[in-house]
């Protein structure tokens, strides 16, 4: 299984996927009650997916560590989701939306999974409108589209700043359609704590409820992972606080490789951090770079309220280093920039970790109704946690830890290299290449599990007609109960002095220091010893209250901690592997005299997919070459 | 700050739960109010206690996980605020809050402060969707939508799913919950199709599931965490009076 087979389909870019689709295998629908698939998260492609099959008619079992279905991270997202509809006229096309994503990524994505996307994105809107996703409209009636980073076209839709909410609920409406009409099953409060693979295929999972402490065994004839990024590894992430990386983890270690784990955006427009009690951080939609402007004082240390500092003593750095993009540069891109202005002190606020989004113009110019009806929930919001208002007063942000392009390699099937074990949405590694572009995070998760998954599942499971529905009662699912059961009872025994929060919190800093926004070997180097150390230290010193079998949040942290402490060291180790420069993946000594970040195609040019070899033993790397046919690679430039 | 806490605890749903008292000091104003829970349950994991248990996740008030009964308010003080938006500047040094979970029968308390709020996935899946599968649909500017249905149905649709409309109602009613889903989809052309099987459906199955009738003394707007607006009951009863007479049997 060691061998990378990306499966990509032969034939012209643009028929590859349309192609591929007319010779998949099906299954008749009388075969199709018999199968059943598991479905681990019920964000944007999650519930998609689960909706999806079980409208084809299979048996599909929902597991989500939330309360309900429909509380998913996806829910959060603000800013919009992108399509290629070209409804403004402004020369979009799939081939466009290809290429800038293809571009946003530094060539770094797979060029089919990628135009394959584009390609569905229209589909996925013309959905969720049908499933009454209440998008933001034109007076006539139409559908209204904004500019999103690094591209220069409007393509995103949206619902105010709430997009992720909206879609999401439609995605969710579908699944609960289907939990009506008896082809869904739906778990919630369950996290997931194990895969079990039975005969080299991925036949179900081993999960703990978490109100009883039971730990259960599922079993189905294919299972689909779509549980999201681990941004969480930083602790202070745009993230919800209960996000993890634990499922993908499990899936890795029984075999699954791990695409690209160090590739992490950091959002340039989060509200900084404030204080030292915080868990999480806010995110300020992108979508405010379309008319906020984003400047720190010329003076070093300018302690003035922004308000009175005069247009000439005001840097408008984007504006200034990058003038065909402006304040719409990619995120890796100000991310970086702000950090430079901020390392170089010219940072405000009190920690002078932060920089002005300034609405001043905007408000002048359109009218703050114009801006409240862009912008009002999102300056409620900002309001609301500092206290200041963004109309009056330019608002501070700062980057953080939000999303990972890096996740569980999968070949175009979206299957991972343990067979009948999917990954989709931002669980996967596929789409992004080293930088994410926004508003389309949401697209290429519901377009997994609306349009992709659906299709590719099935030319899985034509296969699998004749098994039948697998047993919990065998050998592999007992095994793996049983261990995740001792797991579980020695977080309990250690009975040490410090709480998982606090290791959580150690964990942070090391990986948003040494492996964040700006990466050298040195500190790379320096973060492995450190990681093993903080580790050695959570197992003997770790304090869990409580029981297993009982509601024990303080179990379940300690269990998300001790698999990030694991992949905390992966993720340095492919950061350390990489010693270019790519999108978010900032190697200092790969950087142009500008300062920007430098690839070198000639060594780097593949997706890294790293092998388990064993707990204290280095992960195997296996590359697949990355092939650009249909675009010219070359220097990316926002200039 | 010092503040004085007076929490409920209940380990689990059929234990006979009860408020203990905490003292916590070194709280700061800037803190969010679960962050100041928090570090409550820091400090008492480290005394060898057994933490609160209460619910959250996003902690930007959109996931509607936390919801916490707090000082006879749901969500806290303040006006259109979910608890995890919730700041200690709101209180004084030396007060003490009483925090409690939502108290509704639909609701049924797990432990200490966190409630099953699986019904409402339940009345949902009576018939809170569009019946339209993956592929069905028509382009999306085919069917034309005036921006003011089109807002007004989002105003709608930003309910969170938190509960504190039944928590804040005397009768422990989800109607502004329901009414908000039937009046989304009722304004959209897509949703208008199934409106009346929808509002009679929902309608039932919130009826079955416990939750009491709605008396207009809109105590669930005035906490709503997203600001909606009872208007949408009305709504709702029209379109289940609509309803009630054409679909009779």
């Amino acid at each position: 299984m060691s061998k990378l087979e990306s499966k990509i389909p032969e034939g012209p870019l643009a028929e590859k996927w349309s192609k591929y689709k007319a010779s998949m295998k099906l299954v008749s629908p009388l075969n199709k009650k018999k199968l059943s698939v598991i479905v681990v998260g019920t964000g944007i492609a999650g519930a998609p997916a689960a909706a999806s099959l079980a409208e084809l008619g299979y048996n599909v079992k929902v597991f989500c560590f939330q309360d309900t279905a429909r509380r998913a991270h996806s829910v959060a997202a603000q800013g919009g989701i992108n399509a290629a509809k070209n409804y403004k006229n402004d020369g979009d096309s799939v081939y466009r939306l290809f290429y800038d994503m293809i571009k946003g990524g530094d060539f770094r994505a797979r060029e089919a999974n990628v135009y394959r996307i584009a390609e569905v994105s229209n589909a996925i809107i013309d959905q969720f409108t049908a499933q009454g996703v209440p998008f933001a409209r034109e007076y006539g009636g139409t559908l209204a589209n904004r500019t999103f980073g690094g591209v220069q076209v409007s393509r995103t839709f949206y619902a105010q700043g709430q997009t992720g909410q909206q879609i999401l609920l439609g995605g969710y409406s579908a699944l609960k359609r289907q939990v009506a009409l008896g082809k869904v099953t739906m778990y919630s409060r369950r996290q997931m704590l194990d895969l079990v693979i039975v005969d080299g295929k991925a036949r179900g999972i081993i999960t703990r409820n978490l109100v009883t402490g039971e730990i259960e065994k599922h079993s189905a004839h294919a299972v689909v992972l779509a549980t999201g990024g681990y941004g969480t590894i930083y602790y202070l992430s745009t993230l919800a606080v209960n996000s993890n990386g634990s499922a993908a983890w499990q899936a890795y270690k029984k075999g699954a490789f791990f695409g690209n784990p160090s590739f992490v955006q950091i959002h340039p427009t989060s509200i900084p951090v404030l204080n030292d009690y915080q868990c999480k951080l806010t995110l300020m939609s992108e979508s405010l770079r379309n008319d906020g402007r984003i400047w720190v004082p010329k003076e070093k240390g300018d302690k003035r309220d922004p308000n009175t500092i005069p247009d000439e003593e005001r840097d408008y750095f984007l504006e200034r280093r990058y003038p065909a993009f402006g304040n719409l540069v990619p995120r890796d891109v100000a991310s970086r920039a702000s950090k430079e202005r901020c390392d170089a002190g010219y940072g405000v606020g009190k920690t002078g970790l932060a920089v002005y989004l300034d609405f001043r113009d905007a408000v002048k110019k359109q009218g703050e109704k114009t801006i409240k009806g862009k912008y009002g929930n999102l300056f409620d919001l900002y309001e609301k946690i500092t206290g200041d208002i963004p109309y009056k007063t330019p608002m501070m942000i700062y980057p953080a830890g939000h999303y990972t392009m890096g996740g569980l390699w999968v070949d175009y099937n979206l299957m991972t290299t343990i067979p009948g074990l999917f990954a989709i949405g931002e669980a996967n590694f596929s789409d992004h290449g080293a930088n994410r572009l926004g508003a389309s995070s949401l697209m290429q998760g519901a377009g997994d599990g609306y349009f992709i998954l659906p299709y590719t599942m099935t030319n899985y499971l034509a296969d699998e007609i004749a098994t039948k529905i697998p047993l919990t009662d065998t050998p592999e699912f007992e095994e793996a109960a049983k261990s995740a059961k001792e797991r579980l009872d020695k977080f309990l025994r250690i009975n040490g002095k410090q709480t998982a929060t606090s290791f959580h919190k150690r964990l942070g800093h090391i990986m948003w220091n040494n492996c964040g926004m700006s990466r050298n070997e040195e500190g790379l180097k320096k973060a492995l010893v450190m990681i093993g150390d903080l580790k050695k230290e959570f197992w003997s010193d770790l304090k869990i209250p409580g029981k297993a079998d009982e509601l024990n949040q303080e179990l379940e942290k300690a269990s998300r901690v001790a698999d990030f402490l694991e992949l905390a060291t992966l993720m340095v180790t492919d950061a350390l592997n990489r010693k270019e420069s790519c999108g978010a993946h900032f190697r200092e000594e790969s950087q142009t005299e500008g300062g920007e970040a430098q690839r070198i195609d000639s060594e780097y040019s593949y997706v890294a997919a790293w092998e388990y070899q064993g707990d204290d033993k280095e992960p195997k790397l296996h590359k697949e070459e990355l092939k650009f046919e249909n675009v010219e690679v070359k220097v990316r430039s926002y200039k | 700050m010092k503040i004085k806490l007076n929490i409920w605890k209940q380990e689990n749903p059929k234990a006979k739960g009860k408020f203990e008292k905490f003292e916590l000091d070194g709280v700061a104003e800037e803190m969010s109010f679960l962050e100041m829970l928090d570090s409550l349950n820091e400090k008492l994991i480290k005394e060898g206690q057994i933490p609160v248990a209460f619910e959250h996740d996003c902690r930007e008030g959109i996931c509607g996980s936390c919801g916490l009964y707090i000082n006879g308010r749901p969500h806290g003080p303040g006006d259109e605020i979910g608890t995890c938006q919730l700041h200690m500047r709101a209180f004084k040094d030396g007060d003490t809050i009483t925090i409690e979970p939502w108290r509704a029968k639909g609701f049924p308390v797990i432990r200490d402060l966190i409630v099953d709020r699986n019904a409402f996935d339940k009345i949902m899946a009576a018939g809170g969707f569009v019946s339209i599968d993956t592929g069905q649909a028509a382009e999306a500017n085919s069917i034309l939508v005036s921006k003011i249905a089109a807002d007004k149905a989002f105003d709608a649709a930003a309910c969170i799913g938190c509960g504190a409309c039944v928590a804040a109602c005397k009768n422990s009613s989800a109607m502004l919950f329901v009414a908000a889903k039937v009046s989304q989809l009722a304004l959209l052309p897509q949703g208008k199709i199934e409106a009346k099987r929808r509002a009679l459906n929902m309608i039932a199955k919130m009826d079955e599931l416990g939750f009491g009738s709605c008396t207009n003394t809109g105590a669930c707007e005035a906490e709503c965490p997203k600001g909606i607006s009872i208007d949408y009951i009305a709504m709702l009863n029209r379109e289940y009076l609509c309803a009630s007479f054409s679909e009779a049997e």
